[in-house]
């Protein structure tokens, strides 16, 4: 499986303070990827890096065999990375349907893509009309989600998905998670282990801004040392 | 399956907050109003309140709209007002005009006005304000200094004397059939003056709500309408974000920027037959202007809208109390207010906002 992303050491800095100390991974094509680590481990950063949102001093990422550090945010999203923050960061004074609306990278996105996203998330068919921000924290995480799925986006960069949201929302969205294996390729930044190793099917683990390690998700539910040691889960 | 367009939810249309906000403080004023003065005086009251509201939200539409999506505090916009009324004047007056009516003319100098603005605005965002979107500081020092500059160049082109920007014909006409009985023989006569329920108001002023009624609903309708519209409410909320969806939001600044200041050319010409051409009409609107915004909440367009509208008000009636007086029960003598009283009557406004709602009415961002 070739790997549709590739970050090699990237250094990346907030202010004066430097979070990614040589950050590495790959993302095969098709594969959902974790990206785990303790809070402060330079997860949401190394996402933040990738979508251009924060510019790395060094070290590469390609995309599709493409380099992709030094360009803007909005021609990394333009090469069809889709981006689902942390706090989901949707647009609380649009509607539903103006939340959607607004990631169409071509006229008739939406309607190409209705299908999909309603299939995953029906309760938004029902909202469409409803001010984001009127929302229930589970309805905005699939609003996030869905805008990321409105462009075709090759590459899906979600960050904590399951974060304040009630066990059974969290299971609606592994399984929506899990269903869009087939559609496109994940990385997924998550602290609630269980879910991550039930959607991922490889990981890559960061702790103080480095990579520690990283392979198949099977192989790291059955090592509970590094477990223990880097994500504090017993 | 196609793209949803309706929400199977929602039965009934349902008031923006704001607007609600809006209703209330309006229909407080007009009782106010009502209650004080006989009808006529009140509606004229109103209708100059509304003349002077609409020549500020012109200014302060773009004002609100450039900081709520680039955090930018343009202290140069008074100063694209004042441009627009020099250079309306400057059109109006063009001797390759010289053979057309007064109308034709007026009607250039209001576009070319807000084009030379608009472009004014596009350019310095371009060359000037871009490099310093993280420099929030610098941003208003230079802002600040461009007031400057543009009033300097200004007197260097025009000098300090003030000018008088004639009334268009169609809203000039003196004679025996005048003033125009009512709206519909204005249309007929042209008269520079309608009777509103016995009382002679000037038809210009009637125009400038209009044109400023025009204006908020092309503008309303590009925010709510179009993607750009969508595309500046989002990025009002979360630049960043918007920029992750793949959307050159820069671009978006650099139009919204010329939006603003092609509102504010259009304004200062509109506003030239009332007001005159002169220096310091740009400090005057850009006060006043920073006062609605921030009544009405920094970044929000209605707020914008709604707290001009209200400055506008306030000024007029204080205009009208100086005028009248104010009689204080089993007080014999009337109480005679100093002219400032009406200038002062915005930044009281302001203060009580303030004080209850320290983001604004609609307030988006502190």
């Amino acid at each position: 499986m070739a790997d549709l992303l590739i970050v090699d050491g990237i250094h990346t800095y907030i202010g004066q303070s430097h979070i990614l100390e040589g950050v590495s991974l790959s993302v095969p094509r098709g594969s959902i990827t974790a990206l785990l680590g303790r809070n402060g481990a330079g997860k949401t950063t190394t996402l933040r890096s990738i979508i251009g949102v924060l510019q790395p001093r060094s070290g590469t990422i390609t995309f599709d065999g493409k380099a992709v550090q030094g360009k803007r945010a909005y021609n990394i999203a333009a090469m069809g990375i889709g981006y689902v923050p942390e706090h989901r960061a949707i647009f609380r004074d649009l509607t539903v349907e103006e939340n959607l609306r607004i990631a169409e990278r071509k006229r008739g996105d939406l309607a190409r893509r209705s299908d999909l996203i309603f299939e995953l998330f029906p309760d938004l068919k029902t909202f469409l009309g409803r001010g984001g921000g009127n929302l229930s924290g589970g309805q905005q995480q699939m609003l996030a989600i869905a805008r990321a799925l409105v462009a075709e986006n090759r590459l899906l960069l979600i960050d904590e998905p399951s974060e304040g949201l009630a066990p059974i929302i969290v299971e609606n969205i592994a399984r929506a998670l899990k269903r869009l294996a087939g559609e496109t390729t994940i990385l997924l930044v998550e602290q609630n282990f269980r879910m991550a190793s039930q959607v991922a099917d490889r990981y890559v683990l960061i702790d103080d801004g480095r990579t520690q390690q990283s392979g198949a998700m099977a192989d790291l539910v059955a090592d509970d040392a590094a477990v223990r040691r880097y994500l504090g889960v017993s | 399956m196609t793209a949803p367009t309706t929400s199977p939810t929602r039965t009934l249309p349902r008031l923006p907050r704001s607007a609600l906000v809006g209703l209330g403080i309006g229909a407080l004023f007009l009782l106010a109003l009502f209650g004080r003065y006989e009808p006529k005086v009140a509606v004229s009251i109103l209708l100059s309140g509304l003349t002077l509201g609409f020549l500020y939200f012109m200014v302060s539409a773009g004002l609100s709209l450039i900081f709520g999506l680039m955090d930018v505090l343009n202290f140069a916009h008074g100063t694209l007002f004042m441009l627009g009324a020099y250079v309306g004047l400057a059109v109006f007056n063009a001797p390759f005009l010289a053979g057309w009516s007064t109308d034709v003319r007026f009607l250039t100098a209001l576009v070319m006005g807000g084009l030379v603005a608009g472009a004014l605005g596009a350019l310095t965002e371009l060359s000037l304000i871009r490099p310093l979107y993280s420099r929030p500081i610098y941003q208003v020092l230079l802002t600040l200094g461009l007031t400057f500059v543009g009033g300097e160049l200004i007197k260097a082109i025009w000098g300090t004397a003030g000018f008088f920007m004639p009334t268009p014909s169609f809203f000039n006409t003196q004679g025996a059939n005048c003033p125009s009985p009512d709206l519909l023989a204005f249309f007929t006569d042209h008269c520079s003056s309608i009777l509103i329920l016995g009382r002679a108001f000037p038809s210009y002023r009637l125009f400038v709500i209009g044109l400023g009624l025009v204006m908020f609903l092309a503008v309303a309708l590009l925010l709510r309408k179009t993607r750009l519209g969508i595309i500046i409410r989002a990025g009002v909320q979360d630049g960043e974000m918007v920029q992750a969806l793949g959307i050159n939001v820069r671009r978006v600044f650099t139009l919204v920027f010329a939006l603003g200041a092609a509102l504010a050319g259009i304004g200062g010409v509109a506003a030239a037959p009332i007001i005159g051409v002169n220096l310091g009409i740009g400090q005057e609107f850009l006060l006043q202007s920073f006062i609605s915004i921030v009544i009405g909440g920094m970044g929000s367009f209605g707020g914008a809208t709604v707290g001009a509208l209200l400055v506008g008000l306030a000024r007029a009636f204080g205009d009208q109390l100086v005028l009248s007086g104010v009689q204080i029960p089993f007080v014999q003598e009337v109480i005679r207010l100093s002219p400032s009283i009406a200038r002062a009557s915005t930044v009281i406004i302001m203060g009580i906002v303030l004080l209850i709602r320290p983001a604004g009415l609609f307030g988006k961002k502190d």
